[in-house]
């Protein structure tokens, strides 16, 4: 798969028409790898002229941030702006909600300034230009949930790109009693995908995919590598991994499009 | 003697008012203990939000029933003060509905009658209130934090506006005059009927009786807002003004930590410098918060805004999982603590004493902040535009900066990312493996 880095571009004397930010999920997470893949696949098809910083890139640290830790945040975001002032990127996609999130709104004031997409806005702009057009076809019918991302939807208010592509999959969308501004969080933010929860009743992944199953889905659709992750556990715990798939969008519309 | 009660009602007018002045400057004093924000920028957004979330209850009726109930509460309040308008004056003057005169008995009888069909339905409303606190079962209202005085105060506000409700209708329906005129008594009329037979006197007597009391417990009303959750029919509007404009999930980024990691990073920088004139006396600042005087001016605003409604916490999925944090009670705790922190200003002639307690351990254990996925559904649900995650994420900060008292697992995620610029132990030199794998 050919995945140019900015490295590379530049010493060709190339400018790409836009950074993918990968994450450190979609960088070392073989499950989130896969969203990866699918969305460069994606890229190739709809011909855009994109990049990585590959070994250059660093986590966002936004999971640093959200654990209180905010040396370590500013120290992460200081270096990863320098590297992108460096390249002189304007746009930037990613796949990952918290890195759109901490791109978007917290390095603007510490001197990085991007055009920042989620990967789902951005494929919708894609559309809307008549560069990528998604099948009907292959997953006609399928009935899909969509887990709104935290990050994405409350956070900042991205609540209709995804649902869009999901429709146009021509898939009967569904929504759980509990989405958009009001859906619940898969229990991975805030630096919680890294420690365990607190005592309680349940785990909140578990409570989330209940609220998915009551719609009786053949495919979870996602937006974020860690509700991913998060989603897919619970299905998992619930021994529904034969009836139900977890799937990113990107995924959804590359195997659509039979790009995988 | 005749203007006895006159001076009666001047006295009691002004005794009410100016106790509920001090307290609000006490108030005030114990708002202003927070750091200083901005909060004055793009005004005209402001605005917006106190008309639409404040005073237009967009927030309140997502939640349709009460939200409806709630809507008729406080229609019925915004109105009924012409109502004790006409009170005072005609109390201070010792005339009687001095507003029929001038406003003419149509537009009288239409004010007064629309007042007396809100009596009506604000005292359905309050006893569909109280059962939906003390019978329906809801979880939100049988938390935790709910025992004890919150869970009194909800239901001292709810008797007070039933009586209040019920002594303006007797008032209205034992007043002969104004029954015999037959303007503005749709409510009361049907009352009205309970009085036959009473002699023109002790029908006066019991009008009033009721007028007074009604006043009366308007003003002990007014005073009890300061110590009660029922605060927010005032602050709900300056809350809503200098509510957070960003996007929700921005946190805000700590200038004095900017300062410091990019001294740290600037490979000019000379760390054996003298500090600058001036600069030695510095304190350096405590990153994050322990305490409410560290939390800044708007989240104490925040605190003394609260109902308690717990919208925020049957929203929150570490409390839906029957964890231990509930954001209301964030909230709770922080105005209980700054209450404390203002009696002990009060009673050590205007400065804080050490009490040996502080908001952090005291109130909030860091296990209820640890069990924050910073979701934001508490701030999405709140009705006022309330932030408790804000004052979740500041002491957290504290608790990583100053105390290194995270969670192992989270320090082993930092150090991760520090080290390989990942959360994970992976090598920085193969973020590019999944392009090749597949």
């Amino acid at each position: 798969m050919n995945v140019p880095t900015m490295a590379e571009m530049m010493a060709q004397g190339k400018q790409p028409e836009v950074l993918f930010w990968v994450g450190a999920a979609g960088s070392y997470d073989d499950r989130a790898k896969k969203i990866s893949r699918a969305f460069v696949k994606i890229l190739h098809a709809a011909n855009v002229n994109f990049a990585v910083l590959g070994t250059e890139e660093s986590s966002t640290g936004d999971a640093a941030k959200r654990a209180g830790n905010e040396f370590l945040f500013q120290m992460q975001a200081i270096m990863n702006i320098e590297v992108l002032n460096g390249y002189e990127i304007k746009k930037i996609v990613t796949c990952d909600p918290h890195s759109f999130n901490t791109l978007k709104n917290e390095y603007p004031e510490l001197g990085g300034k991007y055009e920042v997409y989620h990967h789902t806005q951005f494929i919708q702009n894609l559309i809307a230009e008549g560069r990528l057009k998604i099948d009907k076809n292959t997953l006609q019918g399928k009935r899909v949930t969509f887990h709104d991302p935290c990050y994405l939807g409350r956070a900042n208010e991205v609540y209709e790109s995804p649902r869009d592509l999901i429709r146009r999959l021509g898939v009967n969308l569904t929504e759980m009693k509990r989405n958009k501004r009001t859906a619940l969080c898969c229990g991975a933010g805030g630096a919680q995908m890294f420690k365990d929860a607190e005592p309680g009743d349940k785990e909140v992944n578990v409570l989330r995919t209940e609220d998915a199953l009551e719609t009786q889905p053949e495919i979870i659709a996602t937006g974020c590598p860690y509700c991913n992750t998060m989603m897919t556990d619970g299905i998992k715990f619930k021994e529904k991994e034969a009836e139900v798939k977890v799937q990113d969008i990107a995924e959804l519309i590359a195997k659509a499009n039979n790009l995988l | 003697m005749q203007y006895l009660p006159n001076i009666i009602f001047a006295i009691a007018l002004i005794a009410g008012i100016g106790f509920f002045v001090i307290n609000i400057r006490k108030l005030t004093r114990n708002i202003k203990l927070g750091k200083n924000i901005n909060r004055t920028d793009n005004k005209p957004e402001r605005w917006k939000n106190m008309i639409k979330i404040a005073l237009g209850q967009s927030k309140m009726v997502r939640r349709p029933f009460s939200g409806l109930l709630h809507l008729i509460v406080y229609v019925g309040f915004i109105i009924i003060n012409i109502e004790v308008l006409e009170i005072i004056v005609d109390g201070l003057l010792g005339t009687h509905r001095i507003f029929q005169g001038f406003l003419g008995d149509a537009f009288y009888g239409f004010l007064i009658g629309t007042f007396e069909i809100l009596a009506a339905l604000v005292f359905i409303a309050v006893i569909l209130f109280w059962t939906r606190r003390n019978v329906a079962n809801i979880k939100r209202f049988l938390s935790r934090e709910m025992k004890g005085w919150p869970k009194n105060d909800g239901n001292f506000i709810l008797y007070f506006e039933m009586v209040l409700m019920t002594l303006f209708l007797i008032m209205n329906a034992s007043d002969t005059a104004f029954q015999q005129a037959g303007i503005g008594n749709p409510i009361s009329q049907f009352i009205a009927p309970l009085f036959d037979g009473f002699s023109p006197e002790t029908l006066h007597i019991i009008e009033r009786t009721a007028w007074w009391i009604h006043i009366l417990g308007i003003l002990v009303f007014l005073n009890y807002l300061y110590y009660s959750k029922h605060l927010h029919i005032l602050l709900a509007f300056p809350n809503t003004f200098f509510a957070n404009l960003n996007p929700k999930g921005q946190f805000n980024n700590l200038a004095s930590v900017t300062k410091e990691v990019k001294l740290m990073m600037d490979p000019d920088a000379d760390p054996y410098a003298t500090p600058a004139e001036g600069e030695e006396e510095a304190v350096p600042e405590k990153f994050g918060a322990s305490e409410v005087t560290d939390l800044n001016w708007v989240q104490l605003l925040n605190a003394y805004t609260c109902t308690e409604c717990g919208r925020c916490t049957s929203a929150c999925p570490a409390n839906l999982t029957g964890k231990k944090l509930s954001p209301r009670k964030i909230m709770m705790d922080t105005r209980d603590r700054l209450e404390e922190v203002g009696r002990n200003i009060d009673a050590n002639g205007g400065t804080f004493k050490d009490d040996g307690k502080q908001l952090l351990n005291d109130y909030i254990q860091p296990e209820e902040l640890w069990a924050c996925t910073s979701c934001n559904a508490c701030v999405e649900e709140c009705p006022v535009n309330i932030d408790p995650l804000s004052i979740i994420m500041d002491m957290r900060r504290y608790l990583v900066m100053e105390k290194s008292a995270a969670p192992q697992e989270l320090n082993a995620m930092m150090t991760n990312i520090e080290n390989n610029g990942a959360p994970w132990q992976y090598n920085q030199q193969d973020r590019l493996n999944w392009a090749k794998e597949d």
